[in-house]
């Protein structure tokens, strides 16, 4: 099955790329956007055919490797 | 006196490996370079973890690295109580080994900053500073992207008040400076052990003050003290 896992600053972590993306929007003009966060997805194969398995084994990944949860936060979906 | 035995480590992407060589022979150390597959006992008074981009910097400097076969036993090493240091990419590979506290960030200007810096000397009491001075200034060179210091407030005032804060920004005055948007502008920082020390700047690339400066030496010296 397919899993999508998004990565992304925590609130309260400064995120300066979506900090330099937000002035750039306002200078085109876009004044009505109010904040700007920019993360990472990562798109992922995986063979397991138990969806609670698949998450679980995925949250490890999360924690293990794709995400540094000192800085980052998580979320998995899986189609 | 034996000589002091630093084994410098190699990740595919690793480039400041022979001038750590550099740096600690012209303190006449004996010195080796680990190449990261290597599975055994590390056996030293010193273990360096170089600069460069270990892995292409991807996903996030140093998160590859850290999976690396020999840094089971650097993590072993460390455990023991041996002394580690990590130099830029090093010290983005050490936060993400859990070995050193915090995170290592994009740069808030976005860019790659590559200059001399000066530095304020904040905590001299540990194996890596003790030949310099409180409040000294010091002048080294800096190259990264990914030097943006975080760590939450607490864990932050418990490295406050156990000195594990060694190193700060600041202009040649000595006053605070603002460079990669690090938290109160910390360059260095160690573990509560005090045997695990990582930096942005890069000391192996100031021993010579035709090049610009050579205070890199006083720094590297103190771990000869020992």
């Amino acid at each position: 099955m397919k899993a999508i896992v998004n990565v992304y600053l925590k609130e309260g972590v400064l995120d300066p790329q979506g900090k330099a993306v937000h002035h750039a929007l306002g200078s085109l003009g876009y004044n009505s956007v109010t904040d700007v966060r920019i993360g990472k997805q990562i798109i992922l194969e995986i063979d397991e055919s138990d969806k609670d398995i698949a998450l679980s084994k995925l949250e490890k990944m999360a924690e293990e490797l794709l995400a540094n949860t000192v800085i980052e936060n998580y979320t998995i979906e899986l189609e | 006196m034996s000589k002091l035995k630093v084994s410098i480590l190699q990740f595919p992407g690793t480039n400041c490996e022979y001038d750590t060589v550099y740096a600690f022979k012209k303190l006449e150390c004996d010195t080796e370079i680990l190449w990261h597959k290597e599975n055994l006992e590390i056996d030293c008074d010193l273990l360096v973890i170089p600069g460069g981009f270990s892995y292409g910097d991807y996903l996030r400097c140093g998160a590859i690295a850290k999976y690396s076969p020999i840094m089971r036993s650097v993590a072993k090493y460390a455990d023991n109580g041996g002394k580690v240091l990590g130099i830029c990419n090093g010290f983005q590979v050490l936060t993400e080994a859990g070995l050193l506290p915090g995170a290592l960030k994009r740069n808030d200007n976005l860019h790659f900053i590559s200059r001399i810096q000066h530095l304020k000397v904040i905590s001299t009491n540990n194996a890596f500073l003790n030949r310099c001075k409180e409040d000294e200034i010091l002048n080294i060179p800096i190259a990264h992207h990914d030097g943006n210091y975080f760590v939450d407030e607490n864990t932050l005032s418990d490295m406050y008040s156990n000195n594990q804060i060694l190193l700060k920004y600041c202009d040649s005055e000595g006053n605070p400076m603002v460079v990669n948007g690090s938290i109160d502008q910390i360059a260095g920082v160690c573990n509560r052990d005090k045997n695990v020390f990582g930096l942005m700047p890069h000391p192996e690339r100031a021993m010579e003050s035709i090049l610009g400066s050579s205070d890199g030496t006083k720094m590297l010296e103190g771990f000869l003290s020992q």
